[in-house]
């Protein structure tokens, strides 16, 4: 007959295998924080294309249905894009090796298929916008979309996560009511909220 | 009261059995090698244990390739997770019961 202890550790080793199987947990909290850094970096240089020298709240020099303006925007978006997955990727090895654990697994695996399924549709719909002459609600679609493949993600990762989705659906409804000011929005929700929620699991996790 | 001991299930008091349903049930399916990997378990032990559930019709198998390398997945099947779940329970309630004493 077993001992007490021993049915506490087929207890644990349960709760063990169950969270370790689905949960990917090598997202390590510092790649929000600098992927909301590379997100306000890219606002700052849109804001210069598209309004300097005034104040994102006012009068525009410069509108973006002039060609060159929109390429240049959607090069600074790819930039911030490339940069947080890179440096994401590259964190989350780390961790993965301080863990003793894999990045390439079935939790990451079912994660990204989770994600990037409303975040392709959300972009083709984006660029469809945008071909169509329709840049009003391009920062507010991409945080909704952004705040939907989150949520659909989270369930194979840190909790965290689910909430910072809520958030940008959020801001980005918000921003639906207040057309011209997607800018500031836009680095709200990917810049911001980038570092306040990687900050949090930062603390929580990476420690 | 009834004894929980009874609840328990012979195949799954061994712990690699009981893990290996614990990945099952909280996943839809898992392949060979992401289950080996982590519990800890060499291509043997894990074959075995694999056996040992799949005779008891507690998982399934579906063989496929990926690229053009063979690819197992493993399901828990609905015998196999009511069966676990009434092994949780027993725990349960052999803890519940020896703390008592």
């Amino acid at each position: 007959m077993k001992e007490t202890p021993d049915y506490e550790k087929d207890i644990a080793s349960i709760r063990s295998m169950m969270e370790r199987s689905v949960k990917f947990i090598s997202l390590s909290g510092l790649s929000g924080i600098l992927a909301g850094i590379y997100a306000l970096t890219g606002a700052s240089v849109a804001y210069y294309l598209v309004y300097y020298p005034s104040s994102p709240f006012g009068f525009r020099f410069h509108y973006i249905d002039e060609q060159v303006v929109l390429i240049k925007l959607i090069g600074i978006a790819a930039l911030v894009l490339l940069f947080s997955i890179g440096t994401g990727y590259f964190l989350s090895l780390q961790k993965a090796k301080k863990l003793g654990t894999t990045v390439w697994n079935h939790a990451s695996k079912q994660l990204l298929k989770d994600l990037f399924i409303p975040l392709v549709a959300g972009g083709l719909f984006i660029l469809i916008l945008l071909s169509r002459g329709n840049y009003i609600i391009v920062s507010s679609a991409s945080l909704v979309f952004y705040g939907v493949a989150l949520i659909n993600a989270s369930r194979n990762t840190y909790h965290e996560v689910q909430y910072l989705g809520y958030t940008e659906i959020v801001l980005g409804l918000v921003a639906a009511m207040m057309p011209g000011y997607g800018l500031i929005f836009w680095s709200l929700g990917f810049g911001l909220m980038h570092i306040v929620y990687g900050t949090i699991m930062y603390f929580r996790y990476d420690k | 009261m009834k004894n929980p001991f009874e609840n328990l299930d012979r195949v799954l008091e061994h712990r690699v059995r009981l893990q290996i349903m614990s990945v099952l049930v909280a996943n839809d399916s898992y392949d060979f090698n992401s289950i080996k990997e982590i519990i800890g378990l060499t291509d043997g032990s894990m074959a075995s244990h694999i056996k040992a559930l799949e005779k008891e019709k507690y998982i399934s198998v579906s063989k496929s390739f990926i690229d053009k390398k063979p690819n197992t997945k493993y399901k828990a099947t609905e015998r196999g997770r009511s069966v676990f779940k009434k092994h949780l329970d027993a725990l349960e309630e052999l803890i519940k019961q020896q703390r008592k004493q």
